[in-house]
């Protein structure tokens, strides 16, 4: 109990319980027949349930699990049965609104796979080796989408940051010529 | 990256799911990943390979060690990329291949160049790959700028760096201990994470140093922690200080709690679910500190927010152990026993939980009332769950089954309801673990409560009619086989039994006519109508099952004589006297010959006691799961073996047989073991003897038993043993005389005679001359914890206030100096051998005083309870203070005695 809150892992997975991302950074699943096993038992356990307005929880194999689903997306945080559950709750959350924001609101199966090196970055932004590292959404999305500028896309569209990193490549470019 | 990798087809199938992941390969990704090498970098093509790259090994692809290497190298290729974008995505992919260490050193000096680079991403970035990969000789090289970095302006920069020492003080701790000044100036920062991350690392850093912990605490509390989730770290940490300083002898006012409590107002509720379960969880919490907690888990308890609602319940069910500790203290001091009032009003707020959508709530929420839920409150609560079952999965079920069994246990009066409940549910569908939890708690429940057992019978035929688990008819038949006939109308269960015969397959077929024969022989007004029934049964398409029924009808064919009687009923209801184990040995070793296979060649001695048994010892078997004892080694295995020594059959019945002592060292020539049967006129030593030289053969072997040092004891009778070929154990038995229903003690040295004769490895055959040789074996005691039979009473309140006030005999003894208050708490509980109740003999940690609650029934059978006061000062002087209640005042004496000379 003294050490720092853990994630054990993040997933998000279809509406059919296939993978689409996930992170584990706990040993208790070392193989990946393991891993695709406790993601089939969550998902089988919370299919049925209602976490489209409200973050959701149940137990599974001593551990906590909360999750949130939207269109055909469904995400998972699972901590020890020792952690916080809103903790956990505020990691998911993060997570959720995160993506919501870099997928520009539509969240769903096919956005997120057009956009799974967001998604990637998202989860690296989070947690970093099970420890919480920004549950803030906007500062996540804005860490994890710098990637997302399109050089083209009118500047209106683009945060402040966004136009002034931007700004910041554009110059580095034109003093490197 | 709104572009797909991958064109969509014009002919696509709509039906088919689309995505840009379709079809891809790991050959083709890595052929793509030559991109890398380019002359001319494409940031946008390059991070599209990555992705796919990454995708790869997130669906669970792995890369040899050379493609490994080859794709890391490549990507340090594209640290000449200026692109932001292809750089993040850069450091992830070098953190999911985690290169070996000399490759890494190809892209040190670049992520040491990002480190100390003007972009705030890149800096972050580069702390965190960097530290993931390297190793201590590189990290002494970078501590100079991971320490800078923990003290950037840039918050994500200073977080990147301190969660990066987290990780690494498991690796370098001497390097990252070096740090704390730089660490306790982020514990200052105005960034809700910086102080997080440093928080946890300085505690890590000082973890051992409980004076540098407790120094910290005390000052943080003080408040200028601003982030919730510091806020309960910290949290965390004072609870642990809290119990560091009840461990070490400081009392009186609880340090801290203030701040805890001041925590159950914190704006986060984090940090108040937090703070509620710090207190709920804290050694000894009183009732004064409980309440505010309480209080808000309460409101957490109908918040529409469900983890807020589940972590409610799960506190107050983890905490409701400590809540009960607190109330046994009270009972302890003869004061009432209510519960909190605060935690009966959770009870009503709880039990609302039980419809809500979220089974996992609901399920704890039962659970937990079950556990704490009272004796008025049982039949509302039933009436709640039935709605609740129809709509839960198997998993959850069964734990709501087994709470509703523990709490008959608790609440024999309630059977009926509960019982009621449980024939309903076995009714409904349900899987083979939930129906097998449901019959193992019916059975438990028969056991127990003699007036549950016709009903709970009936539910159980009633169930049988309709089963589709061949394992649980079976097992129901047998113990029909075993309950029915005692019942007031056996005959009631005929219908059902014979049934089976009719409608199952050949296993519960078998089984059916075994219990037949079983009320046949019990009922004799069943007999003729049963043996009817078995000859029906002789036609039947199975073996076993003809067989069964022939051998069943010859028995209970029998001439009726008293002697073929015993015989039909050894048959019938004994088990094998001997372990299945050691009868297969014998029966593989039998030579199929004129000399037919003689069952008492098999040896009865358990080869080696199995550890789980005597773990088991004390224990209720539950249900139908639990095997029976082994026979030769359970108490009435033990009771038939003397019995059927016929030197022994005049001693009367059996009162208490011990556990083997080992009267030998392990790995020695002969290894001996003696159990202690104690009779009321005699004690009889069982010598279990195992020969472990396969070179010899052990012939006449006796123990001489030399008894000067137990003057009640006189030697009437011993029984050698013939012959103790290697490894197959077998028994001598020594027999003494003792003043009847008297306590006496004494000491008994022993000595192994015997003849040795060798044996030709090869052939197997003794020599046919042999050796008088002996063997010392170790002294053996009889003590007074033999006189007393371990019992348990399901109520040891009600017990102990239905004894006689006026004969409970009170006295104190110093126990001397103790490791701990559960060392002398085991040592009494051994000396006097009783059965300690409602889980008193384990010590709460830390714990200075401890009531331990103790039952037995003495020699006569005199029922004892014991409650036994501990005390312990600060030199770890133990005191005890010592009240018996017997039914005779003399036992009650008697255990004084046994304590004042132990």
């Amino acid at each position: 109990m003294e050490l720092p809150p853990k994630v054990k892992n993040i997933l998000l997975l279809d509406s059919e319980g296939k993978r689409i991302a996930a992170k584990y950074y706990s040993g208790d699943w070392p193989t990946n027949t393991a891993k695709e096993a406790f993601e089939k038992a969550v998902f089988s356990k919370t299919q049925k349930t209602n976490a489209r307005t409200e973050v959701e929880v149940t137990a599974l194999e001593n551990n906590i699990i909360v999750y949130k689903f939207v269109q055909d997306l469904h995400f998972f945080v699972t901590g020890g049965e020792e952690e916080n559950e809103l903790v956990l709750a505020s990691v998911l959350q993060g997570l959720f609104d995160a993506v919501n924001l870099l997928l520009r609101g539509n969240v769903d199966k096919r956005e997120a796979l057009d956009n799974l090196d967001l998604i990637f970055l998202c989860f690296d932004e989070i947690i970093d080796g099970g420890i919480v590292l920004e549950t803030d959404a906007n500062v996540i999305a804005e860490k994890a989408g710098i990637n997302s500028i399109d050089p083209n896309a009118p500047l209106s569209e683009q945060t402040i940051s966004q136009a002034l990193a931007t700004a910041r490549e554009h110059l580095t470019r034109s003093l490197m010529k | 990256m709104a572009q797909p990798f991958v064109k969509k087809d014009d002919d696509h199938d709509d039906e088919m799911e689309y995505s840009p992941f379709m079809g891809i390969e790991k050959g083709a990704v890595l052929q793509e990943a030559r991109v890398f090498n380019d002359a001319q970098v494409d940031p946008r093509r390059c991070s599209q390979v990555i992705t796919k790259l990454l995708y790869l090994l997130n669906q669970g692809e792995s890369f040899t060690k050379v493609e490994a290497t080859e794709v890391f190298f490549s990507v340090t290729k594209l640290f000449q990329s200026k692109d932001t974008g292809l750089r993040r995505m850069v450091y992830l992919i070098i953190k999911e291949l985690s290169p070996s260490s000399d490759e890494v050193i190809i892209v040190t000096s670049s992520l040491m160049k990002d480190m100390n680079s003007k972009i705030d991403m890149y800096r972050a970035n580069a702390i965190r790959v960097l530290c993931r990969i390297i190793d201590g000789t590189l990290l002494t090289q970078i501590e100079r700028y991971l320490k800078q970095a923990i003290v950037d302006k840039n918050p994500v920069v200073s977080s990147a760096a301190l969660v990066s020492g987290l990780h690494l003080l498991r690796t370098n701790p001497e390097i990252v201990k070096r740090w704390s000044n730089e660490v306790q100036e982020g514990v200052q920062s105005r960034s809700a994470l910086v102080q997080f991350h440093a928080l946890a690392l300085l505690h890590q850093i000082r973890q051992n140093d409980r004076l540098a912990v407790s120094k910290l605490v005390g000052s943080l509390t003080r408040g200028s922690v601003r982030s919730p989730l510091a806020q309960c770290l910290l949290i965390r940490y004072t609870s642990q200080v809290i119990r560091d300083m009840s461990n070490h002898g400081q009392s009186g006012e609880r340090p801290f709690y203030e701040f805890l409590e001041s925590c159950l107002r914190h704006k986060a509720e984090m940090v108040i679910l937090e703070a509620a379960r710090a207190i709920t969880e804290l050694d000894g919490v009183t009732s004064r500190e409980l309440t505010p907690a309480i209080t808000v888990l309460q409101l957490f308890l109908s918040s529409p927010k469900p983890v807020l609602r589940f972590a409610a319940v799960r506190t107050l069910n983890k905490g409701k152990e400590n809540v009960s500790l607190y109330t046994k203290r009270k009972f302890d001091a003869q004061v009432s026993m209510t519960h909190p009032m605060a935690v009966t009003n959770c009870n009503i707020d709880m039990e609302s939980l039980i419809s809500d959508q979220n089974r996992s709530i609901a399920t704890l929420a039962i659970t937990t009332l079950l556990k704490t839920g009272n004796e008025s409150s049982v039949e509302r609560l039933m009436k709640q769950i039935t709605n609740f079952m129809s709509d839960i999965a198997d998993e959850f079920k069964i734990v709501v089954v087994d709470a509703i069994r523990s709490l008959c246990v608790k609440f024999p009066l309630k059977y009926r309801s509960l019982m009621t409940f449980l024939s309903n549910i076995l009714r409904e569908e349900g899987g083979f673990e939930y129906k097998r939890a449901i019959v193992d708690s019916i059975v438990t429940i028969i056991r127990d409560i003699p007036d549950a057992k016709e009903g709970g019978l009936l539910h159980l035929c009633e169930f049988i009619e309709d089963c589709e688990f061949t394992y649980l008819s079976t097992q129901i038949l047998h113990f029909l086989g075993i309950e029915g006939p005692k019942t007031s109308d056996p005959s009631k269960y005929i219908r059902y039994i014979y049934n089976r015969v009719h409608l199952e397959n050949a296993t519960v077929r078998a089984a059916a006519v075994s219990t037949l024969a079983k009320f046949g022989f019990m009922v004799e007004s069943l007999k003729p109508r049963i043996t009817v029934l078995l000859k029906r049964c002789i036609y039947d398409s199975d073996d076993e099952v003809r067989d069964r029924a022939t051998l069943f009808l010859s028995v209970l064919g029998g001439d009726g004589t008293l002697d073929a009687d015993k015989d039909s009923k050894e048959f019938l209801f004994g088990s094998l006297e001997v372990p299945l184990a050691n009868m297969e040995t014998s029966l593989k070793n039998y030579d199929p010959s004129e000399e037919a296979f003689d069952i008492n060649s098999v040896p009865k001695e358990v080869k080696s006691q199995p550890l789980a048994e005597k773990k088991a010892q004390g224990k209720k078997p539950t249900g139908l799961g639990a095997p029976p004892a082994a026979p030769a080694s359970g108490f009435e295995g033990y009771e038939r073996l003397l019995s059927s020594i016929p030197e022994f059959a005049s001693f009367g019945k059996l009162f208490k047989s011990s556990s083997p002592v080992e009267l030998t060292e392990a790995e020695t020539e002969y290894a001996v073991n003696v159990v202690k049967h104690i009779f009321d006129n005699h004690v009889v030593f069982q010598y279990n003897c195992t020969n472990t030289i396969p070179e010899q053969l052990l012939e006449r072997v006796n123990v001489i038993v030399d008894a000067s040092e137990a003057e009640e004891f006189s030697e009437i009778t011993s029984k050698a043993l013939n012959s103790l070929p290697y490894d197959s154990p077998g028994q001598a038995f020594v027999a003494f005389e003792k003043p009847a229903g008297v306590p006496a003690v004494g000491k008994f040295s022993n000595t192994l005679t015997f003849v040795v004769k060798e044996v030709d490895p090869s052939t197997g055959e003794a020599e046919d001359d042999g050796v008088e040789d002996e063997y010392q074996l170790e002294d053996l005691e009889v003590v007074s914890a033999d006189y007393i039979l371990k019992v348990s009473v399901s109520n040891f309140r009600n017990a102990w206030e239905s004894m006689n006030e006026e004969d409970e005999h009170v006295d104190e003894y110093g126990l001397g100096q103790r490791e701990s208050l559960g060392e002398a708490i085991k040592a009494v509980i051994d000396l006097l051998g009783m059965q300690p109740c409602e889980g008193t003999e384990t010590v709460p940690s830390n714990a200075r005083s401890h009531t331990c609650l103790l039952s037995g029934v003495y020699i006569g059978n005199v029922k004892v309870l014991v409650r036994a006061q501990f005390g312990m000062d600060s030199s770890k002087e133990i005191a005890m203070k010592l009240a018996v209640r017997a039914e005779d005042v003399s036992v009650a004496e008697a255990i004084h005695e046994i304590v004042a000379n132990g």
